[in-house]
């Protein structure tokens, strides 16, 4: 269930994209952003504020790959899996985070601290192999053997490493 | 520095506003750094030197004015900074080299010798930007101002001739005039195809209707692409200026800027300028007091590869699923484009090289680059080269030229060049034999690769092409958006063949398999994501066939890149007899004799757990693996 604040956030968002044409894709940004991921009880509200019917709303939201259904770490690392992350060894930096953190790519560990997530590219392909946390740090030119270390940066933020 | 803005109300305005910025320049005795603060420089740290610089400017009490740029284009050397007057190009700069520049370098004007540029240990230091080879061969029209204004500060774009294509436009040409300019200079769409972008302006401007629209698309999802990303961050003002001139030339009143979510600086970077320009009365209604009404909003993706798709990102900028459609109707139709307005769409880079054609005029365009393809190229340089970065060429310079001189050779200069990869996911690799050969879009495609959007991955021995071809399948299966069955289906075909040749479990006829299905999915889907697909696959075969031969027959990976391939042999020659390969082997594959160890090849999985153990590198991968396969 949706908190009350998280209700009336996402009351305000939707007041403000009242009367506008083509906000679905904002709005659920908006709500993401508050809320984390879009819970039922949010796409119910969304649907039902723009006109559009529930399978629609879903249609939409379901198509990018940006939106959730799920709840999510507070730290979401996104290791890239571009041609230059590729080549330069991406994927054993990948192997090797899913090792230690002890979930797949896709997956939040179960104290939700930390959720392990792909992207295509993030565009800074000078420092492959790289990985971004939360879309603001990024960490380049990685190694397997620097995964530890950012680990425990990642989940000290957060205060629960041991 | 706060900024204060009064409207400009005409394009007096705006010159008068130039001289003053240029003469308070030229009256200013403040020393001046320019710190590339562009995503790679600011992951190794450059915020931290522009600190330390304001704190040392204040603990000295001299006047220094920080200029935080955008991407300078040599990222693998970041964080770089120019100090001028002198021009002194200054790379890997740490907070802590700070105060040494500052004191030789900032205060009495000597190089800093520790920071400069040197090709090798013990060469000698190059100490301007231009004498670096990196450098040399660039030619910068659409990064004019990238890497040296700062974007955050409109001030600083106009000064360096921001904003004077407009003027230009708005006072001596009618819009059919800008029109034909464009027309002549050959700009060719940046974005992949190279579709004549005075063509489009032409045709969106003949739809008839009164109310149209002009979107930029910078929804870059290729793999291994930046410069779309670049331009936004470093110099927005260009993209805006390129987009007004295009409205006033078609008569547009809405403008759009669709940009991928996963570029958050390029978001907030984009919106500053916008929200200057606006207060300016560079953007909003009478801009310049010529009459001229026009607005650009930001619109964030939502993380769709097939939003680059033209259609699809209209869709997606409508609020529906990013699907492509099918034309005609043409965006630039009536009732084709952004909620039914006819739409000009151009690529970022496509908008960022218009006010250099309006400022520099026909002459000087049209001598750059080849006879089709005019003016200059942006490419990211990436993969197993020695310095990756963004560069900007003229069109029909050669590969080599791109990967020898700018790129700098191998990253390992012991590993052989194996090929390039250009144009991401749609195209394809060009294998040594083409070097030589100009980079146009013409060229490009006739070796079965697309100019794309820019994007250039050198490969080396190491890596495998099968392997290769694989990575760009998975991408473009799970990006497909499942519209035509032909994309949807086909690529994840190819894919699953793919798999099992590099598992080892290819079999004769694959490879043809292979090529058919590529020519399926080329010939039967709808957009230009399924158009070009198989593209990674169907030039690999077609240049590297005998490395896909070895994968199916021998079951060998010479790159030895593919698990599950060869046969793994221990040199007792070269084995200290440590055991870590018996450790690591999950198998119990690896048996231990009294003098020596052994692989059993009847329990081996290939997994190369023992291989990337050994401290020696006393395993090798050798051929012969088919037998055994046979035997199982």
């Amino acid at each position: 269930m949706l908190e009350q604040t998280e209700v009336k956030a996402i009351d305000a968002i939707l007041n403000d994209a009242a009367g506008q044409r083509g906000v679905l894709i904002a709005v659920l940004q908006r709500v993401q952003e508050k809320v984390g991921y879009l819970p039922d009880d949010a796409m119910q509200m969304i649907a039902g504020r723009l006109g559009l019917s529930l399978s629609q709303a879903y249609g939409v939201a379901s198509f990018y790959k940006h939106f959730h259904f799920k709840p999510r770490g507070k730290k979401i690392v996104k290791v890239c899996m571009g041609t230059a992350c590729h080549v330069r060894g991406g994927k054993a930096v990948l192997n090797e985070m899913e090792h230690k953190l002890g979930i797949k790519e896709g997956e939040t560990t179960e104290d939700r601290a930390v959720t392990l997530e792909t992207v295509g590219c993030v565009g800074c392909c000078a420092l492959a192999p790289v990985l971004t946390v939360n879309d603001q740090d990024l960490y380049g030119e990685l190694t397997p053997k620097m995964v530890d270390d950012i680990i425990l940066t990642v989940r000290s933020e957060h205060g629960t490493h041991v | 520095m706060e900024l204060t803005f009064k409207r400009l109300e005409n394009v007096q305005d705006l010159a008068g506003l130039r001289a003053r910025l240029l003469k308070e320049r030229g009256e200013s005795d403040a020393h001046r750094v320019r710190v590339c603060c562009g995503t790679a420089c600011q992951a190794t740290g450059s915020n931290k030197v522009v600190k330390k610089f304001e704190e040392e400017a204040a603990a000295k009490q001299v006047k220094l004015e920080i200029v935080k740029t955008g991407c300078q284009g040599f990222c693998q050397r970041g964080p770089v900074l120019i100090q001028e007057p002198q021009q002194i190009f200054y790379q890997k700069v740490k907070a802590e080299d700070v105060p040494g520049i500052f004191s030789t370098s900032v205060l009495y004007g000597m190089p800093y010798r520790k920071q400069l540029y040197r090709e090798t240990p013990m060469a000698e230091p190059n100490e301007e930007m231009q004498d670096i080879p990196f450098y040399k061969k660039q030619k910068r029209l659409a990064l004019l101002r990238n890497g040296f204004v700062d974007p955050c500060n409109i001030y600083d774009s106009i000064r360096e001739e921001g904003y004077a294509g407009l003027a230009k436009v708005l006072t001596e040409m009618k819009p059919d005039e800008v029109i034909d300019i464009v027309k002549k200079s050959g700009l060719r769409g940046r974005g992949g195809a190279g579709f004549p972008a005075g063509l489009k302006w032409e045709h969106t401007k003949k739809s008839g209707a009164k109310v149209k629209a002009v979107v930029c698309n910078g929804d870059e999802g290729d793999p291994g692409a930046f410069m779309d990303r670049a331009v936004m961050e470093g110099d927005p003002h260009s993209v805006l200026e390129g987009m007004i001139i295009n409205a006033y030339a078609i008569g547009a009143q809405y403008g759009y800027i669709y940009v991928r979510h996963e570029y958050p600086l390029a978001v907030k970077n984009l919106g500053i300028a916008i929200d200057q320009a606006r207060a300016l009365g560079l953007l909003g209604r009478n801009i310049l007091g010529s009459g001229l009404d026009f607005d650009i909003e930001i619109k964030e993706g939502a993380g769709a590869f097939v939003c680059g798709e033209s259609t699809a990102l209209v869709a997606s900028l409508e609020g529906e699923r990013g699907m492509p459609r099918p034309r005609p109707p043409r965006l630039s139709e009536a009732a084709g484009g952004l909620w039914n307005m006819p739409t000009n769409l151009n690529n970022v880079e496509t908008f960022a090289n218009v006010p250099t054609i309006i400022v520099k005029g026909l002459d000087f365009y049209t001598k750059i680059g080849t006879e089709k393809s005019k003016g200059t190229k942006v490419f990211a340089l990436t993969g197993k080269i020695k310095n990756t970065g963004l560069i900007e060429v003229p069109m029909g310079i050669t590969l080599r030229e791109i990967i020898f001189d700018i790129g700098g050779g191998m990253l390992n200069p012991e590993k052989q060049f194996k090929a390039v990869q250009t144009g991401g996911p749609s195209g394809g690799c060009i294998p040594a034999q083409f070097l030589d050969m100009p980079a146009d879009f013409d060229t490009l495609a006739s070796v079965g690769s697309i100019m794309g959007s820019g994007g250039m991955v050198v490969l080396d021995e190491d890596d495998c092409m099968v392997d290769v071809a694989k990575f760009f399948l998975s991408f473009t299966k799970s990006e497909s958006c499942g519209k035509c069955p032909p994309c949807r289906i086909g690529t994840w075909q190819m894919y699953e063949l793919l798999e099992k040749i590099t598992s080892g479990r290819g079999e004769q006829g694959d490879i043809e398999r292979l090529e058919k299905m590529g020519q399926m999915v080329v010939a039967g889907s709808l957009c230009g994501l399924g158009n070009s697909a198989p593209n990674p696959v169907l030039s690999t075969i077609k240049y590297f066939r005998e490395e896909y031969e070895e994968h199916v027959r021998e079951k060998f990976c010479r790159a030895q890149r593919c698990q599950g391939l060869g046969m793994f042999r221990i040199r007792p020659e070269h084995c200290i007899l440590c055991g870590l390969c018996k450790q690591a082997c999950a198998f119990d594959a690896v048996t231990e004799l009294r003098d020596r160890f052994y692989i059993d090849q009847d329990y081996c999985t290939k997994c190369k757990a023992c291989y990337s153990v050994c401290p020696t590198e006393a395993i090798v991968i050798e051929k012969g693996g088919a037998h055994v396969a046979a035997r199982k």
